[in-house]
Protein backbone atom coordinates (compact mmCIF):
# COMPACT_ATOMS: atom_id res chain seq x y z
CA UNK A 1 0.00 0.00 0.00
CA UNK A 2 1.11 3.45 -1.03
CA UNK A 3 1.30 6.41 1.57
CA UNK A 4 -1.55 8.45 -0.13
CA UNK A 5 -4.04 5.71 0.20
CA UNK A 6 -3.14 5.08 3.11
CA UNK A 7 -3.27 8.36 4.71
CA UNK A 8 -6.98 8.72 2.60
CA UNK A 9 -8.19 6.16 5.17
CA UNK A 10 -7.00 7.31 8.01
CA UNK A 11 -9.84 9.14 9.39
CA UNK A 12 -11.60 5.99 8.67
CA UNK A 13 -9.75 3.80 10.41
CA UNK A 14 -9.88 6.60 13.83
CA UNK A 15 -13.12 6.54 13.55
CA UNK A 16 -13.39 3.22 13.57
CA UNK A 17 -15.53 2.96 10.42
CA UNK A 18 -13.46 0.90 8.35
CA UNK A 19 -14.05 -2.42 6.98
CA UNK A 20 -11.60 -4.95 8.56
CA UNK A 21 -9.77 -5.85 5.25
CA UNK A 22 -8.96 -1.90 4.45
CA UNK A 23 -7.90 -1.45 8.45
CA UNK A 24 -5.30 -4.46 8.18
CA UNK A 25 -3.87 -3.08 5.15
CA UNK A 26 -3.24 0.02 6.81
CA UNK A 27 -1.99 -0.98 10.17
CA UNK A 28 0.26 -3.08 7.96
CA UNK A 29 1.67 -0.11 6.42
CA UNK A 30 1.55 1.68 9.29
CA UNK A 31 3.57 -0.45 10.91
CA UNK A 32 6.51 -0.55 8.38
CA UNK A 33 6.00 3.63 7.57
CA UNK A 34 7.43 5.93 9.89
CA UNK A 35 6.57 8.72 8.34
CA UNK A 36 2.73 7.53 8.34
CA UNK A 37 2.69 6.46 11.88
CA UNK A 38 4.07 10.23 12.28
CA UNK A 39 0.88 11.57 10.55
CA UNK A 40 -1.41 9.12 11.96
CA UNK A 41 -0.50 9.89 15.58
CA UNK A 42 -1.03 13.38 14.97
CA UNK A 43 -4.26 13.38 13.57
CA UNK A 44 -5.36 10.83 16.26
CA UNK A 45 -4.78 13.56 18.85
CA UNK A 46 -5.93 16.44 16.73
CA UNK A 47 -9.52 14.09 16.33
CA UNK A 48 -9.44 13.82 20.03
CA UNK A 49 -8.60 17.57 21.14
CA UNK A 50 -11.27 18.85 18.69
CA UNK A 51 -13.74 16.58 20.44
CA UNK A 52 -13.05 17.52 24.10
CA UNK A 53 -12.52 21.35 23.49
CA UNK A 54 -15.02 22.34 20.77
CA UNK A 55 -18.33 23.52 22.37
CA UNK A 56 -21.21 21.75 22.42
CA UNK A 57 -23.80 23.64 22.80
CA UNK A 58 -27.03 22.59 25.41
CA UNK A 59 -30.12 23.45 24.85
CA UNK A 60 -31.64 26.50 26.75
CA UNK A 61 -34.12 25.18 30.27
CA UNK A 62 -36.82 26.69 28.61
CA UNK A 63 -36.76 25.47 25.01
CA UNK A 64 -38.08 22.04 26.36
CA UNK A 65 -41.11 23.74 27.99
CA UNK A 66 -41.44 25.97 24.52
CA UNK A 67 -41.31 23.14 22.42
CA UNK A 68 -43.94 20.93 24.80
CA UNK A 69 -46.54 23.87 24.84
CA UNK A 70 -46.09 24.84 21.32
CA UNK A 71 -46.84 20.57 20.13
CA UNK A 72 -50.44 20.31 19.26
CA UNK A 73 -52.90 18.71 21.32
CA UNK A 74 -55.10 17.27 18.41
CA UNK A 75 -52.99 16.48 15.11
CA UNK A 76 -52.40 19.23 12.59
CA UNK A 77 -54.80 21.66 14.41
CA UNK A 78 -51.99 23.97 15.46
CA UNK A 79 -49.66 24.66 12.79
CA UNK A 80 -48.29 28.01 14.97
CA UNK A 81 -44.97 28.82 16.52
CA UNK A 82 -45.79 30.27 19.87
CA UNK A 83 -43.12 32.67 20.73
CA UNK A 84 -43.21 35.62 18.85
CA UNK A 85 -42.99 34.68 15.24
CA UNK A 86 -40.43 34.92 13.05
CA UNK A 87 -40.81 37.33 10.05
CA UNK A 88 -39.15 34.00 7.92
CA UNK A 89 -42.15 31.73 9.58
CA UNK A 90 -44.66 34.39 8.33
CA UNK A 91 -43.37 34.49 4.54
CA UNK A 92 -44.11 30.73 4.37
CA UNK A 93 -47.17 31.64 5.45
CA UNK A 94 -48.79 30.39 2.54
CA UNK A 95 -46.60 27.61 1.95
CA UNK A 96 -47.64 26.47 5.48
CA UNK A 97 -51.28 27.12 5.10
CA UNK A 98 -50.82 24.85 1.92
CA UNK A 99 -48.94 22.39 4.17
CA UNK A 100 -51.48 22.28 6.66
CA UNK A 101 -53.99 20.69 4.04
CA UNK A 102 -51.54 18.24 2.75
CA UNK A 103 -50.15 17.18 6.20
CA UNK A 104 -53.97 17.01 7.68
CA UNK A 105 -54.55 14.39 4.87
CA UNK A 106 -51.09 13.15 5.70
CA UNK A 107 -52.73 12.84 9.11
CA UNK A 108 -55.95 11.29 7.85
CA UNK A 109 -53.61 8.38 6.19
CA UNK A 110 -50.59 8.18 8.61
CA UNK A 111 -52.83 7.11 11.12
CA UNK A 112 -52.52 3.33 11.76
CA UNK A 113 -55.86 1.61 10.41
CA UNK A 114 -57.55 -0.93 11.26
CA UNK A 115 -55.89 -2.74 8.59
CA UNK A 116 -52.73 -1.63 9.19
CA UNK A 117 -53.10 -2.90 12.63
CA UNK A 118 -54.07 -6.24 11.80
CA UNK A 119 -51.44 -6.19 8.86
CA UNK A 120 -48.94 -5.70 11.79
CA UNK A 121 -50.72 -8.70 13.69
CA UNK A 122 -50.69 -10.67 10.73
CA UNK A 123 -46.88 -10.45 10.08
CA UNK A 124 -46.19 -11.08 13.95
CA UNK A 125 -47.76 -14.23 14.19
CA UNK A 126 -45.95 -15.39 10.75
CA UNK A 127 -42.79 -14.30 12.27
CA UNK A 128 -43.29 -15.77 15.43
CA UNK A 129 -43.86 -18.98 13.82
CA UNK A 130 -40.66 -18.97 12.16
CA UNK A 131 -38.53 -17.55 14.88
CA UNK A 132 -40.03 -20.07 17.27
CA UNK A 133 -40.06 -22.70 15.16
CA UNK A 134 -43.59 -23.81 15.46
CA UNK A 135 -45.22 -23.16 12.23
CA UNK A 136 -47.43 -25.71 12.64
CA UNK A 137 -49.45 -27.84 15.01
CA UNK A 138 -50.21 -30.73 12.13
CA UNK A 139 -47.74 -31.20 9.95
CA UNK A 140 -49.20 -32.85 6.89
CA UNK A 141 -49.26 -32.20 3.22
CA UNK A 142 -52.74 -34.03 3.42
CA UNK A 143 -55.41 -31.57 3.28
CA UNK A 144 -57.81 -34.80 4.24
CA UNK A 145 -55.74 -34.50 7.59
CA UNK A 146 -55.07 -30.86 7.84
CA UNK A 147 -58.54 -30.07 7.49
CA UNK A 148 -59.79 -32.35 10.54
CA UNK A 149 -58.03 -31.67 12.69
CA UNK A 150 -59.53 -27.95 13.28
CA UNK A 151 -62.77 -29.98 13.95
CA UNK A 152 -63.67 -28.98 17.87
CA UNK A 153 -61.12 -26.08 17.90
CA UNK A 154 -62.93 -23.55 15.79
CA UNK A 155 -66.55 -22.52 15.31
CA UNK A 156 -65.49 -23.09 11.25
CA UNK A 157 -64.45 -24.89 9.31
CA UNK A 158 -61.70 -23.40 6.33
CA UNK A 159 -60.91 -24.96 3.16
CA UNK A 160 -58.08 -26.51 2.98
CA UNK A 161 -56.16 -27.12 -0.56
CA UNK A 162 -52.83 -29.01 -1.12
CA UNK A 163 -51.28 -27.26 -4.28
CA UNK A 164 -47.90 -29.13 -4.47
CA UNK A 165 -48.26 -29.68 -7.91
CA UNK A 166 -48.43 -25.81 -8.87
CA UNK A 167 -45.17 -25.99 -6.96
CA UNK A 168 -46.73 -24.45 -3.15
CA UNK A 169 -46.96 -27.71 -0.98
CA UNK A 170 -49.01 -27.91 2.02
CA UNK A 171 -46.74 -28.09 5.22
CA UNK A 172 -49.71 -28.54 7.61
CA UNK A 173 -51.72 -26.30 9.94
CA UNK A 174 -51.93 -24.41 12.85
CA UNK A 175 -54.47 -22.65 15.24
CA UNK A 176 -53.55 -18.32 15.52
CA UNK A 177 -55.27 -16.00 16.95
CA UNK A 178 -55.95 -12.78 15.35
CA UNK A 179 -58.32 -9.68 15.86
CA UNK A 180 -59.13 -11.27 19.25
CA UNK A 181 -60.39 -14.60 17.70
CA UNK A 182 -59.04 -17.96 17.09
CA UNK A 183 -58.18 -18.00 13.60
CA UNK A 184 -57.15 -21.20 11.38
CA UNK A 185 -53.28 -20.88 9.73
CA UNK A 186 -52.47 -22.79 6.88
CA UNK A 187 -48.62 -22.79 6.07
CA UNK A 188 -47.31 -23.55 2.58
CA UNK A 189 -43.76 -23.89 0.91
CA UNK A 190 -42.76 -22.03 -1.95
CA UNK A 191 -38.70 -23.06 -3.11
CA UNK A 192 -37.39 -22.11 0.20
CA UNK A 193 -39.87 -19.51 1.40
CA UNK A 194 -42.67 -20.15 4.19
CA UNK A 195 -46.24 -18.77 3.46
CA UNK A 196 -48.79 -18.59 6.08
CA UNK A 197 -52.39 -18.05 4.99
CA UNK A 198 -54.57 -16.78 8.11
CA UNK A 199 -58.75 -17.74 7.24
CA UNK A 200 -61.51 -16.71 9.34
CA UNK A 201 -64.87 -15.98 8.45
CA UNK A 202 -65.82 -12.71 8.05
CA UNK A 203 -67.22 -10.45 10.37
CA UNK A 204 -70.17 -7.75 10.19
CA UNK A 205 -67.33 -5.21 10.31
CA UNK A 206 -65.56 -4.36 6.70
CA UNK A 207 -61.84 -4.98 6.22
CA UNK A 208 -60.71 -2.48 3.30
CA UNK A 209 -59.16 -4.58 0.91
CA UNK A 210 -55.67 -3.89 0.34
CA UNK A 211 -55.69 -5.61 -3.22
CA UNK A 212 -52.11 -4.67 -4.52
CA UNK A 213 -50.55 -5.83 -1.30
CA UNK A 214 -48.74 -4.34 1.65
CA UNK A 215 -44.83 -4.58 2.00
CA UNK A 216 -43.37 -4.15 4.85
CA UNK A 217 -40.12 -5.10 6.81
CA UNK A 218 -39.50 -7.45 3.56
CA UNK A 219 -42.79 -9.31 4.30
CA UNK A 220 -45.44 -9.01 1.44
CA UNK A 221 -49.27 -9.52 2.33
CA UNK A 222 -52.41 -9.75 0.61
CA UNK A 223 -55.82 -10.20 2.48
CA UNK A 224 -59.15 -10.38 0.57
CA UNK A 225 -62.62 -12.16 1.34
CA UNK A 226 -64.32 -14.89 -0.19
CA UNK A 227 -67.14 -16.80 0.49
CA UNK A 228 -67.99 -15.71 3.68
CA UNK A 229 -64.07 -16.11 4.87
CA UNK A 230 -61.44 -13.24 5.37
CA UNK A 231 -58.06 -14.36 4.03
CA UNK A 232 -54.22 -12.84 4.56
CA UNK A 233 -51.61 -14.40 3.21
CA UNK A 234 -47.82 -13.33 4.69
CA UNK A 235 -44.02 -14.96 3.01
CA UNK A 236 -41.37 -13.42 2.10
CA UNK A 237 -41.34 -14.86 -1.27
CA UNK A 238 -41.57 -11.96 -4.15
CA UNK A 239 -45.17 -10.62 -4.65
CA UNK A 240 -45.80 -11.61 -7.91
CA UNK A 241 -45.68 -15.15 -7.03
CA UNK A 242 -47.60 -14.49 -3.61
CA UNK A 243 -50.15 -13.08 -6.54
CA UNK A 244 -49.94 -16.33 -8.21
CA UNK A 245 -50.62 -18.16 -5.06
CA UNK A 246 -53.43 -15.86 -4.64
CA UNK A 247 -55.04 -16.71 -7.72
CA UNK A 248 -54.47 -20.21 -7.51
CA UNK A 249 -55.73 -20.65 -4.04
CA UNK A 250 -58.86 -18.46 -5.29
CA UNK A 251 -59.84 -20.54 -8.40
CA UNK A 252 -59.41 -23.54 -7.19
CA UNK A 253 -62.65 -25.12 -5.85
CA UNK A 254 -62.24 -26.29 -2.25
CA UNK A 255 -62.45 -29.33 -1.10
CA UNK A 256 -64.73 -30.23 1.17
CA UNK B 1 -52.41 5.00 19.13
CA UNK B 2 -54.48 7.63 21.01
CA UNK B 3 -53.70 10.89 20.93
CA UNK B 4 -52.31 11.08 24.47
CA UNK B 5 -50.02 7.91 24.17
CA UNK B 6 -48.55 9.32 20.92
CA UNK B 7 -47.95 12.42 22.03
CA UNK B 8 -46.05 10.65 25.22
CA UNK B 9 -44.49 8.54 23.18
CA UNK B 10 -43.01 11.45 21.28
CA UNK B 11 -42.03 13.34 23.97
CA UNK B 12 -40.07 10.23 25.73
CA UNK B 13 -38.37 9.46 22.55
CA UNK B 14 -37.21 12.70 21.14
CA UNK B 15 -37.31 15.66 23.85
CA UNK B 16 -33.64 14.12 25.73
CA UNK B 17 -32.63 14.51 22.06
CA UNK B 18 -32.99 18.18 22.80
CA UNK B 19 -29.44 19.72 23.13
CA UNK B 20 -28.10 17.08 20.22
CA UNK B 21 -30.40 19.55 17.85
CA UNK B 22 -29.77 22.79 19.41
CA UNK B 23 -26.11 22.30 19.26
CA UNK B 24 -26.65 21.23 15.44
CA UNK B 25 -28.98 23.85 14.87
CA UNK B 26 -26.65 26.55 16.88
CA UNK B 27 -23.61 25.12 14.58
CA UNK B 28 -25.55 26.09 11.31
CA UNK B 29 -27.03 29.41 12.36
CA UNK B 30 -24.89 30.20 15.04
CA UNK B 31 -27.52 32.63 17.20
CA UNK B 32 -29.11 30.99 19.76
CA UNK B 33 -32.48 32.72 19.03
CA UNK B 34 -32.49 32.08 15.31
CA UNK B 35 -31.32 28.04 16.57
CA UNK B 36 -34.46 28.35 18.97
CA UNK B 37 -36.63 28.75 16.76
CA UNK B 38 -35.94 26.25 13.86
CA UNK B 39 -35.44 23.49 16.94
CA UNK B 40 -38.84 24.72 18.14
CA UNK B 41 -40.14 24.21 14.23
CA UNK B 42 -38.38 21.06 13.67
CA UNK B 43 -39.90 19.50 16.71
CA UNK B 44 -43.47 20.27 15.49
CA UNK B 45 -42.57 18.97 11.84
CA UNK B 46 -40.52 15.71 13.61
CA UNK B 47 -44.31 14.99 15.68
CA UNK B 48 -46.39 15.49 12.44
CA UNK B 49 -44.24 12.98 10.64
CA UNK B 50 -43.93 10.86 13.52
CA UNK B 51 -45.57 8.25 12.04
CA UNK B 52 -42.91 8.10 9.03
CA UNK B 53 -39.89 7.25 12.04
CA UNK B 54 -39.31 3.85 11.54
CA UNK B 55 -37.58 3.10 14.24
CA UNK B 56 -33.62 3.19 13.91
CA UNK B 57 -32.05 6.00 15.92
CA UNK B 58 -34.34 8.42 16.96
CA UNK B 59 -31.61 10.90 17.34
CA UNK B 60 -30.22 10.81 13.49
CA UNK B 61 -33.75 11.17 12.49
CA UNK B 62 -34.53 14.23 14.49
CA UNK B 63 -30.97 15.71 13.41
CA UNK B 64 -32.30 15.02 10.02
CA UNK B 65 -35.12 17.06 10.54
CA UNK B 66 -33.23 19.72 12.28
CA UNK B 67 -30.87 19.88 9.38
CA UNK B 68 -34.00 20.43 6.87
CA UNK B 69 -35.16 23.28 8.80
CA UNK B 70 -31.83 24.88 8.96
CA UNK B 71 -31.55 24.48 4.87
CA UNK B 72 -34.89 26.01 4.55
CA UNK B 73 -34.17 28.86 7.09
CA UNK B 74 -31.04 29.71 4.82
CA UNK B 75 -33.10 29.95 1.93
CA UNK B 76 -35.43 32.59 3.33
CA UNK B 77 -32.08 34.37 5.23
CA UNK B 78 -28.90 33.78 3.95
CA UNK B 79 -28.91 31.98 0.44
CA UNK B 80 -25.24 32.57 0.09
CA UNK B 81 -24.29 30.04 2.65
CA UNK B 82 -25.81 27.35 0.56
CA UNK B 83 -23.65 28.19 -2.04
CA UNK B 84 -20.25 28.85 -0.31
CA UNK B 85 -17.45 26.35 -1.53
CA UNK B 86 -14.50 25.41 0.16
CA UNK B 87 -11.91 27.96 -0.96
CA UNK B 88 -8.91 28.05 -0.40
CA UNK B 89 -7.61 31.40 -0.93
CA UNK B 90 -10.39 32.46 1.73
CA UNK B 91 -10.35 30.12 4.55
CA UNK B 92 -6.51 28.69 3.78
CA UNK B 93 -5.18 31.79 5.23
CA UNK B 94 -7.13 31.27 8.84
CA UNK B 95 -4.92 28.46 8.56
CA UNK B 96 -1.63 31.16 8.48
CA UNK B 97 -3.09 33.64 10.86
CA UNK B 98 -3.09 30.83 13.50
CA UNK B 99 -0.15 29.42 13.00
CA UNK B 100 1.62 33.14 13.46
CA UNK B 101 -0.58 33.46 16.62
CA UNK B 102 0.44 30.16 18.02
CA UNK B 103 4.32 31.28 17.31
CA UNK B 104 4.30 34.57 18.66
CA UNK B 105 5.81 33.85 22.13
CA UNK B 106 4.15 37.28 23.11
CA UNK B 107 0.85 35.83 22.95
CA UNK B 108 -0.02 33.42 25.23
CA UNK B 109 -3.44 32.31 25.10
CA UNK B 110 -5.40 31.22 28.06
CA UNK B 111 -7.14 28.11 27.67
CA UNK B 112 -10.44 29.80 27.38
CA UNK B 113 -9.16 31.74 24.19
CA UNK B 114 -7.81 28.79 22.61
CA UNK B 115 -11.92 26.90 23.11
CA UNK B 116 -12.75 30.49 21.47
CA UNK B 117 -10.97 30.37 18.81
CA UNK B 118 -11.47 26.97 17.52
CA UNK B 119 -15.17 27.39 18.23
CA UNK B 120 -14.92 30.18 15.67
CA UNK B 121 -12.80 28.41 13.41
CA UNK B 122 -15.35 25.55 13.35
CA UNK B 123 -18.26 28.54 12.72
CA UNK B 124 -15.55 30.16 9.77
CA UNK B 125 -15.76 26.47 8.03
CA UNK B 126 -18.11 26.52 4.63
CA UNK B 127 -21.40 24.82 5.70
CA UNK B 128 -20.67 21.39 3.83
CA UNK B 129 -17.51 20.49 6.44
CA UNK B 130 -19.18 22.32 9.21
CA UNK B 131 -22.28 20.08 9.57
CA UNK B 132 -20.11 16.80 9.09
CA UNK B 133 -17.59 17.60 11.61
CA UNK B 134 -20.76 19.14 14.44
CA UNK B 135 -22.18 15.77 13.55
CA UNK B 136 -19.46 13.50 14.11
CA UNK B 137 -17.00 14.92 16.40
CA UNK B 138 -19.93 16.80 18.47
CA UNK B 139 -23.20 14.35 18.17
CA UNK B 140 -21.24 11.00 17.67
CA UNK B 141 -23.41 9.78 14.68
CA UNK B 142 -21.89 7.08 12.51
CA UNK B 143 -20.46 7.91 8.68
CA UNK B 144 -23.67 6.06 7.51
CA UNK B 145 -26.47 7.75 9.27
CA UNK B 146 -24.39 11.15 8.41
CA UNK B 147 -24.70 9.74 4.81
CA UNK B 148 -28.48 9.14 5.07
CA UNK B 149 -29.11 12.23 6.79
CA UNK B 150 -26.97 14.63 4.27
CA UNK B 151 -27.64 12.06 1.61
CA UNK B 152 -23.69 11.88 0.11
CA UNK B 153 -22.18 8.94 -0.42
CA UNK B 154 -20.53 7.55 2.85
CA UNK B 155 -17.17 8.20 0.91
CA UNK B 156 -17.72 12.13 0.77
CA UNK B 157 -18.99 11.97 4.74
CA UNK B 158 -15.27 10.80 5.40
CA UNK B 159 -13.15 13.13 3.01
CA UNK B 160 -14.71 15.78 3.92
CA UNK B 161 -14.80 14.97 7.63
CA UNK B 162 -10.63 14.39 7.06
CA UNK B 163 -10.94 18.04 5.33
CA UNK B 164 -12.81 19.47 7.92
CA UNK B 165 -11.06 18.33 10.89
CA UNK B 166 -7.65 19.49 8.89
CA UNK B 167 -8.64 22.89 8.52
CA UNK B 168 -9.56 23.01 12.79
CA UNK B 169 -6.17 21.42 13.64
CA UNK B 170 -4.64 24.74 13.16
CA UNK B 171 -6.11 26.19 15.98
CA UNK B 172 -5.58 23.45 18.36
CA UNK B 173 -3.85 25.14 21.37
CA UNK B 174 -0.40 23.99 20.56
CA UNK B 175 0.85 22.85 23.70
CA UNK B 176 -2.19 20.14 24.14
CA UNK B 177 -0.67 19.05 20.77
CA UNK B 178 2.97 18.71 22.56
CA UNK B 179 1.57 17.00 25.63
CA UNK B 180 0.09 14.39 23.67
CA UNK B 181 3.26 13.84 21.76
CA UNK B 182 5.23 12.98 25.07
CA UNK B 183 2.48 10.10 26.03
Amino acid sequence: MKCDSARELFTALLDQEIGLHDAMTVEAHLRDCLACQVIYQEQKMQRTALQQQLTYFQAPAELAQRIKAALPSTPATSLSVTRRPRRWLNLSAIAASFMAVVISAGFYFMQPSATERLADEVIASHVRGLITNHLTDVASSDQHTVKPWFNGKLDFSPPVRDLTTEGFPLIGGRMDYLEHRAVATLVYRHRQHLISLFIYPAQTKVIPRVSSGITQNGYHLLNWSQDGMNYWLVSDVNLVQLQNFKVLLTSTTPNK
Amino acid sequence: MTEHTRRQRFETLLLPHLSAAYNLARWLVHKDADAQDIVQEAFLRAFRYFESFRGGNERAWLLGIVRNTCYDWFRQHRQHELHATYDEELHGHLHTDAQTTHSNPETILSQHDATQQLNRALSNLPLEFREVVVLRDLEGLAYKEIAVLMDIPLGTVMSRLARGRKQLAAYLQPHTVELCYEV
